[in-house]
């Protein structure tokens, strides 16, 4: 929000002259907020309706209005494995973005001195390269004939004895695609920090864990919030990797929710399982916005 | 030990950041591989063929230009939307400014399936014929926060004193927003656009449930993944993330140039 200074003098300074005018600023938010409210709000209503639909019964394969609750337990039941699979997948992801992203925002913000912009432009320019192709490399670099797999095997450290085509490689490519939004908020958080507070810490004797688990981390407490939300989020709902990736034992519920809205066109289920995401997506996000607050992750 | 202690932070940033440009070595390396069979998945043999014939299988250039056009038009119109909602979130106050805020933020924390598959419930209810159209309002709707974020940023980020110091020597409030406000935002704005024409042009989620026949750059890829990608489309993508790299690191050497110079003086 703008910072709102107080009149002091009976000049009004430009913010003043400016606040008073507030029609100036509904026209200002309207096309956009329309378009927002068009082509995101309603859709969300319509998904929401599609969900409710019920199956004709003059002409079978169409749909007709209804409130057919049971679309939503009839898909849960069937498909909760997926549900918990996206889950399970998108939060190991996040936890492991979390552990190697930190070190490297730390080192931008405190370590890196005059390579800093450089460092920050190398952690977004992979996103310049498409998102499917290097997705689609992790193949090549995972192969079972590959480097990677080979070293691992010889150490005896796959239980399936290949890493394409199993969880491991969905986890690996989710973590891989999402670190950006990981190390970016980190970062953004870490800068912020007055580094004197943390050599206040060394010099007080606390040790490198003391420090860092008393000082650093409640400091960047917001980046890590917004960066597992933005790292999270878009995993949970991801069917890229487990697609690339993963075998059909590996399907997770964006798969689940492509497949039957395009190829099976059966509409009323893959609704009830995308608007069913997204409600359960909106809880945690809620939850941690009552923490946070929306301003600073606006 | 005290030696490697001090020095293993950097030490795993850096990997961190092999970590992050392994893929993009494998995609610019097999740009030059001359695969055998379909697919172009393990190394035969260098060949420029690809570099050569960059257009040389059907479908890939199209596709492209596809994505650019879509690209064009969709960031155009979220930044002009996007900026003013920044201009009146900075400048202006206003009731209603946290419902604002929320239908702004929502996009962000909504998972891109959600927004596809919503979309297309929409469309598919209205019978709206699915293509080029239906795409661009898609793209339009989730680049438009991301351009409100960083136009915010950089008008927060801004020296009011500037555009005062203009009003006292008796600009019109036009004539400052024209001389002042507009070009210190301008960056601001550039930088928003570029973010908007890269998410644009890469997405893939919200454009396949939105594209019907048509086809992305991004589809194309999908589409190929099944049946073998060919090195063009390696060739392509390396050329766009090259050229993307050179445009970020100008602008870095332009604004370090821009404070040097401001230091000296």
């Amino acid at each position: 929000m703008a910072p709102v200074m107080p009149a002091i003098a009976n000049t009004p300074t430009i913010a003043e002259v400016s606040q008073r005018k507030s029609r100036v600023a509904y026209w200002l938010l309207i096309p956009g907020l329309a378009w927002l409210a068009f082509f995101f709000v309603v859709p969300l209503v319509t998904l929401f309706m599609t969900s409710l639909q019920t199956e004709s019964t003059t002409s079978p394969g169409k749909y007709v209005s209804g409130f057919q609750l049971s679309n939503y337990t009839d898909a849960i039941s069937e498909y909760w494995p997926q549900f918990l699979r996206s889950f399970l997948y998108a939060g190991l992801a996040t936890g492991f973005a979390l552990l190697i992203a930190y070190p490297l925002a730390y080192f931008i913000a405190f370590k890196a001195g005059n390579w800093r912009s450089l460092m920050l432009v190398l952690v977004v320019a992979p996103s310049f390269a498409s998102f499917l192709l290097r997705t689609y490399a992790w193949k090549t670099i995972l192969a079972d004939d590959g480097p990677v797999t080979s070293t691992l095997n010889s150490m005896h450290l796959l239980p399936d004895g290949r890493i394409l085509n199993t969880g491991i490689a969905v986890v690996a490519g989710l973590t891989y695609n999402f670190l950006p939004f990981m190390v970016l908020p980190l970062y953004a958080a870490l800068d912020k920090v007055d580094y004197r507070l943390i050599e206040a810490g060394n010099d007080l004797y606390g040790s490198p864990q003391q420090v860092f688990r008393k000082v650093t981390w409640p400091l960047s407490m917001p980046g890590v919030v917004a960066g597992t939300l933005l790292t999270f989020i878009p995993a949970a709902g991801d069917f890229i990797n487990a697609e690339l990736l993963g075998s059909t034992k590996d399907k997770m519920i964006g798969n689940v929710i492509q497949t039957n809205f395009i190829e099976f066109r059966d509409y009323p289920t893959a609704s009830a399982l995308s608007f069913a995401l997204m409600a359960v997506i909106l809880v945690m996000v809620v939850s941690y916005i009552r923490r946070s607050g929306t301003e600073d992750l606006v | 030990m005290r030696w490697i202690r001090k020095h293993v932070i950097g030490a795993i940033a850096i990997l961190v950041l092999v970590y992050l440009f392994l893929p993009i070595a494998v995609v610019i390396a097999f740009s030059f591989n001359n695969p055998v069979g379909k697919y172009n998945l393990s190394w035969n043999e260098f060949s420029f063929d690809a570099w050569t014939q960059i257009c040389g299988v059907p479908g890939v250039c199209s596709s492209f230009v596809t994505s650019l056009q879509i690209g064009l038009i969709s960031t155009t119109f979220a930044t002009i939307l996007g900026t003013l909602i920044a201009f009146a979130l900075v400048r202006y106050r206003f009731r209603g400014r946290s419902s604002t805020n929320l239908l702004i933020f929502m996009p962000m924390a909504t998972p891109e399936i959600v927004m596809g598959s919503s979309l297309l419930a929409l469309f598919l209810n209205l019978s709206f014929p699915l293509g080029s159209v239906t795409v661009m309002i898609a793209h339009i709707m989730f680049i438009i926060s991301f351009v409100v974020v960083a136009v915010k940023a950089r008008l927060q980020g801004m020296d009011p004193r500037l555009e005062e110091a203009a009003r006292d020597l008796y600009a019109s409030p036009a004539a400052t927003f024209r001389y002042v406000t507009f070009p210190l935002v301008l960056p601001g704005i550039i930088g928003a656009a570029l973010l908007g024409f890269s998410l644009s042009f890469d997405d893939f989620i919200i454009s396949f449930f939105n594209a019907g026949t048509l086809v992305t750059f991004p589809i194309y890829i999908w589409g190929a993944a099944q049946r073998g990608i060919p090195p063009q489309v390696n060739a392509l993508a390396s050329l766009v993330f090259v050229s993307a790299l050179l445009i970020v690191l100008g602008a870095q050497v332009v604004s370090w140039r821009k404070r040097r110079a401001l230091s000296i003086r």
